[in-house]
């Protein structure tokens, strides 16, 4: 089995394990997370993919190189508002129910 | 494959797993990050140094900086939603392991050799002056897609403050509560932050030639700029602020400009004239890098909040 073989099953793996995160994880945040997890798995297949595709005396296809940086920028964007509508989410039931534990006052702090 | 390739992949499916499993929610992110780390390391066996320097800078270190944050917020707080029944979870795990094994095999079985660009990206470096493959696919081949990237981030950054508890669009974000600074992390933002910055602008310069570009040095920036922020040595801007405003829009507005003018001077929209492509990459680059930094920092930040006392 060569070095690219491996990463293409370690990426197979954490795409499998993001999945069951998304799925089984109670908490918003937490499915982030997973969501995260599973999008590195994704970028690490395409990876593989231009490890694969290595020609014209360079080590890779630089096509989905370039399409993975993309990717994890725009995966960033997309946690960042996600993260940011949690925590207001947070704000919202803190406020309907004052009897939570939530110290309010941190948060706005 | 070698022991230390198969080492790195079981450990970073171990940290994963560790993400997933475990019970608090700072040592879920704290493994996170360190599963973005290893991540980068595997890039590098894949001869991948651009997407290693991105995982690190933006999938590991910022993500990670927001996801701490999110998860100090949350300490405390009950949770919205109950976790899954076993019934559910046993499910999920015969899902997603069917998931994983249809794509294991889908690699390992490819239903030919795989396809690659890479000739054709090779062939056209010297007419847009490059010598990094990976920048001529951003900002030459594929400049429509990385000009939308810029704009979604945009976007994205607008939704943030569209999330603000006043009805206004004006304030500042508010970056981890009011305890002061601990004497290791002021220490730590005045020597790290000037040597970073460094970096971050010679990251962007080196893209043009070597693993690098906009989106590394402008991430690295971010970071250089986030860490005074928490060190308490400088105030987030106010989002209303001008100077704050312009730097947002300062790539993708160029990107654009340049783009039309391809029109007028190569005959199509994002073409670079012949001889004056590697300046107008360059000025694009140069523009994107401080759009990215302003944007990925006022991501992290958070939504604003109206001052209650100037």
């Amino acid at each position: 089995m060569s070095e690219t073989d491996l990463f293409g099953l370690c990426g197979a793996g954490l795409v499998g394990l993001g999945l069951f995160g998304l799925i089984a994880e109670g908490l918003p945040l937490r499915k982030i997370l997973a969501f995260n997890l599973l999008g590195g798995g994704v970028f690490l297949i395409f990876g593989v993919v231009a490890r694969r595709g290595a020609a014209a005396g360079l080590a890779g296809d630089p096509v989905p190189q370039a399409l993975v940086i993309t990717g994890i920028v725009v995966a960033f964007s997309a946690t960042a508002l996600a993260v940011s509508l949690v925590l207001r989410l947070l704000d919202w039931e803190e406020a309907a129910d004052p009897s939570q534990p939530g110290e309010s006052g941190e948060a706005q702090s | 494959m070698s022991a230390a390739d198969l080492s790195l992949a079981l450990l970073v499916i171990a940290v994963a797993t560790w993400t997933i499993a475990a019970r608090g929610l700072y040592p879920a992110v704290i493994g996170f990050i360190a599963y973005g780390l290893l991540l980068a390391l595997i890039w590098v066996r894949l001869a991948s140094i651009d997407i290693a320097l991105t995982e690190t800078a933006v999938g590991s270190g910022v993500s990670g900086t927001l996801l701490l944050r999110a998860a100090a917020r949350h300490r405390g707080k009950v949770a919205i939603a109950a976790p899954a029944s076993l019934t559910v979870k046993i499910v999920a795990a015969l899902l997603s392991a069917a998931v994983s094994l249809a794509v294991a095999l889908a690699l390992l079985l490819p239903p030919g050799p795989a396809p690659s660009l890479a000739a054709a990206a090779i062939a056209d470096m010297p007419r847009v002056g490059l010598g990094n493959p990976v920048t001529a696919v951003l900002v030459a081949y594929r400049a429509f897609d990385t000009w939308l990237e810029a704009v979604v981030l945009l976007l994205a950054l607008v939704a943030i403050w569209s999330l603000a508890r006043g009805p206004s669009w004006t304030g500042t974000p508010v970056i981890w509560g009011k305890a002061a600074a601990t004497p290791p992390l002021t220490l730590l933002a005045q020597l790290l932050a000037p040597a970073g910055t460094m970096i971050g602008i010679y990251m962007f310069w080196v893209g043009a030639d070597a693993p690098g570009g906009a989106f590394q040095g402008g991430a690295i920036l971010a970071a250089m700029w986030l860490l005074p922020m928490m060190a308490r040595l400088i105030r987030p801007p106010p989002i209303e602020d001008l100077w704050l405003r312009r730097s947002l829009i300062a790539g993708p507005a160029v990107f654009l400009a340049i783009g039309l003018a391809g029109f007028a001077t190569a005959d199509a929209f994002l073409a670079y004239p012949k001889f004056y492509a590697k300046p107008l990459i360059i000025l694009i680059e140069a523009a994107l890098t401080l759009s990215i930094a302003a944007t990925l920092t006022m991501m992290v930040a958070g939504p604003q909040q109206e001052s209650e006392a100037p």
